[in-house]
């Protein structure tokens, strides 16, 4: 079993987003460390998305900074953050659906394959494309998709397009992962294989950090869980901490002592 | 293994067969037309040009009302290059194409800060600025009438070889063996990785993104290939007909590229060609017989609008529909009887 690093390997110091005069993210700041498996929850519109969206480069931060690997990376492109080791996954099946499965895969591989316009032109780019297929079907045995590899990715079903989803991430070979609910819409078996899948891509080398709303696999599967109110930090710890902290139970149920903390 | 790999030599010589009899029926063309459809069989192989490079751009799914514009850019830069410095026509046009591409890159800026309809309005914009500037600087542009007296391409005169471009003939395969090696660099980079992350960028640019594409510089890229072959058009065009105005660039003409590459269909490489050749031979032969040429732009957006209802994927579908029509129709009760077993 691994053991979550010491070194934070991607930091949030004082996260501030704004959409006009709505704060979706309020000057908030995490950790996560190398190895783990890392959590983030909240109720609905607690900033999740949006803290996603700023770490991935999507939207730059109204105020604060990102660090990963101690660098400061707020605001780079999402595209430059990918060639540093962050990549991020989406939500639902988003995908080339007019490609094959092999061939989303292979865009995956962008990075790792490498060629100079002219060598693309004359077909010199052969050996480094040879070994992006390569890779890219290593990628997809590794999820037991390569037997789909072939097919079209509209004719594939809901659980196995959701892998695919993490197989172009992984293609890319990141340092850090960011799964965008990586469970939703599944049924109780495809969650259990998936979170398997979860750790033996951690069990790689790739810290993950994800958003989750089926508590009970964020539960099973994280080292340690952030839990966000209203675009802030409102506990953060082991999965046993926090399921019976008082204020996450307050801010998924609402205030057991009547009118008391009303926002 | 073997078979496989027999059935791809197959499959290949039977492709290169096929392009030599089409470069064979090619050669023949110009011999059996009239000296003005001549003519016109020049500006199509040019309008070939003109069309595929425009759907090079339209893989990344942005579609720009700028591209005849682009191409007045190459046409207007080689014929300057040629007339005021006197650069060898040859190279002028190369010259062309390159100042298209730059114009390209630079345009890239403002104008990919913007997607779909935005950078449709957008790049319309652009190729109106441009058209104002060649009309409003008499010098070096020459205003509204435009560049006059471009020189021509230069005559081959050899002791064995004497070869006068005036003629259309002559120019006819000077412009067919450019265009086909422009198309096959087209081909080539459509075929390619730069292809495929074209493609992805069409269809969910922000998955492209986050592993690791920077749409930015590949939206770019395929600005700058299509606009430089628009130029190499511009230059091919403006050496043959001699001479090149704003209007002539005007989005009326961009409007015959876009009903050429809707009606052909945008989904092959050869479906643009298929419509501008299709388009251009009933306009050019039919509509010229019957008297109705003065109806072009009317008959045009008839079949524009029977193409996107009955044919929304273009001309280019028609072969595959009519063949499984026909390959139905034919083992159609056969099938029907074996069907039960």
């Amino acid at each position: 079993m691994n053991v979550p690093g010491e070194r934070p390997i991607l930091e949030a110091r004082g996260l501030t987003r704004r959409f006009g005069g709505l704060v979706a993210v309020n000057n908030f700041s995490f950790s996560v460390h190398e190895d783990a498996i890392h959590g983030l929850i909240g109720p609905n519109g607690a900033g999740k998305t949006t803290t996603f969206n700023v770490i991935s480069g999507f939207y730059a931060p109204t105020a604060g900074r990102v660090l990963f690997r101690g660098l400061d990376i707020s605001g780079r492109k999402t595209s430059a953050l990918a060639a540093m080791g962050l990549v991020r996954t989406f939500q639902g099946s988003t995908l080339f659906q007019e490609f094959s499965v092999l061939d989303n895969v292979r865009v995956g591989r962008h990075l790792g394959a490498r060629a100079g316009f002219l060598s693309r032109l004359i077909g010199t780019d052969r050996i480094s494309e040879r070994e992006a297929d390569a890779k890219a079907r290593e990628t997809l045995a590794f999820f037991g998709l390569e037997e789909l590899a072939g097919e079209p990715v509209s004719n594939l079903p809901h659980g196995h397009q959701r892998m695919l989803g993490m197989a172009v991430a992984l293609a890319a070979e990141p340092k850090v992962l960011l799964l965008d609910e990586p469970f939703t819409g599944m049924n109780p078996e495809e969650t259990r294989r998936m979170m398997a899948l979860v750790r033996r891509i951690r069990d790689r080398g790739v810290t993950i950090m994800l958003v989750e709303h089926d508590m009970q696999a964020v539960m099973n599967l994280c080292d340690i869980i952030t839990v966000m109110n209203f675009g802030a930090l409102l506990v953060e710890g082991a999965p046993e901490a926090v399921r019976n902290d008082p204020a996450v139970i307050e801010a998924y149920l609402g205030s057991t002592d009547g009118a008391g903390h009303a926002s | 293994m073997q078979a496989a790999g027999t059935g791809g030599l197959v499959r290949r010589t039977a492709w290169r067969l096929r392009l030599v009899f089409l470069f064979a029926m090619l050669a023949a063309l110009p011999y059996l037309l009239s000296y003005s459809q001549q003519e016109i069989a020049v500006l199509l192989v040019i309008n070939v040009l003109l069309v595929c490079s425009y759907r090079l751009l339209t893989l990344t799914g942005e579609w720009s009302l700028g591209h005849v514009v682009i191409m007045g850019v190459g046409a207007y830069a080689s014929a300057l290059l040629a007339k005021q410095f006197g650069v060898p026509v040859p190279l002028s046009m190369l010259l062309g194409g390159c100042m298209a591409a730059a114009t390209a890159a630079l345009l890239s800026f403002p104008l990919f800060r913007m997607k779909g309809f935005y950078f449709l309005i957008g790049s319309f914009a652009a190729g109106e600025i441009i058209r104002l500037i060649w009309k409003r600087f008499t010098d070096p542009f020459g205003g509204p009438k435009g560049l006059k007296r471009i020189d021509p391409f230069p005559d081959i005169e050899a002791s064995f070889l004497s070869v006068d471009f005036y003629e259309p003939v002559n120019y006819y395969f000077l412009a067919l063996a450019v265009v086909s090696v422009s198309l096959f660099v087209l081909y080539r980079i459509e075929r390619s990785r730069i292809g495929l992350t074209f493609h992805a960028i069409h269809w969910q640019d922000r998955l492209a993104e986050s592993v690791g594409v920077d749409t930015f510089r590949y939206r770019t890229l395929a600005f700058v290939i299509a606009s430089f072959f628009a130029g190499i058009a511009g230059g091919l065009y403006a050496h043959y007909v001699g001479a090149v105005n704003p209007t002539r660039f005007s989005v009326d003409q961009m409007v015959y590229v876009l009903v050429w590459a809707i009606v052909g269909g945008t989904a092959t490489f050869h479906g643009p060609i298929l419509g501008v050749v299709v388009l251009t031979v009933i306009n050019e032969i039919v509509l010229r017989a019957l008297g109705l040429d003065t109806a072009r732009p009317l008959i045009y957006g008839a079949i524009l609008i029977l193409s996107v209802l009955y044919l929304p994927n273009g001309l280019e579908s028609l072969g595959p529909r009519l063949q499984a029509r026909w390959r139905r129709w034919r083992g159609g009760p056969a099938a029907a009887g074996r069907e039960p077993a």
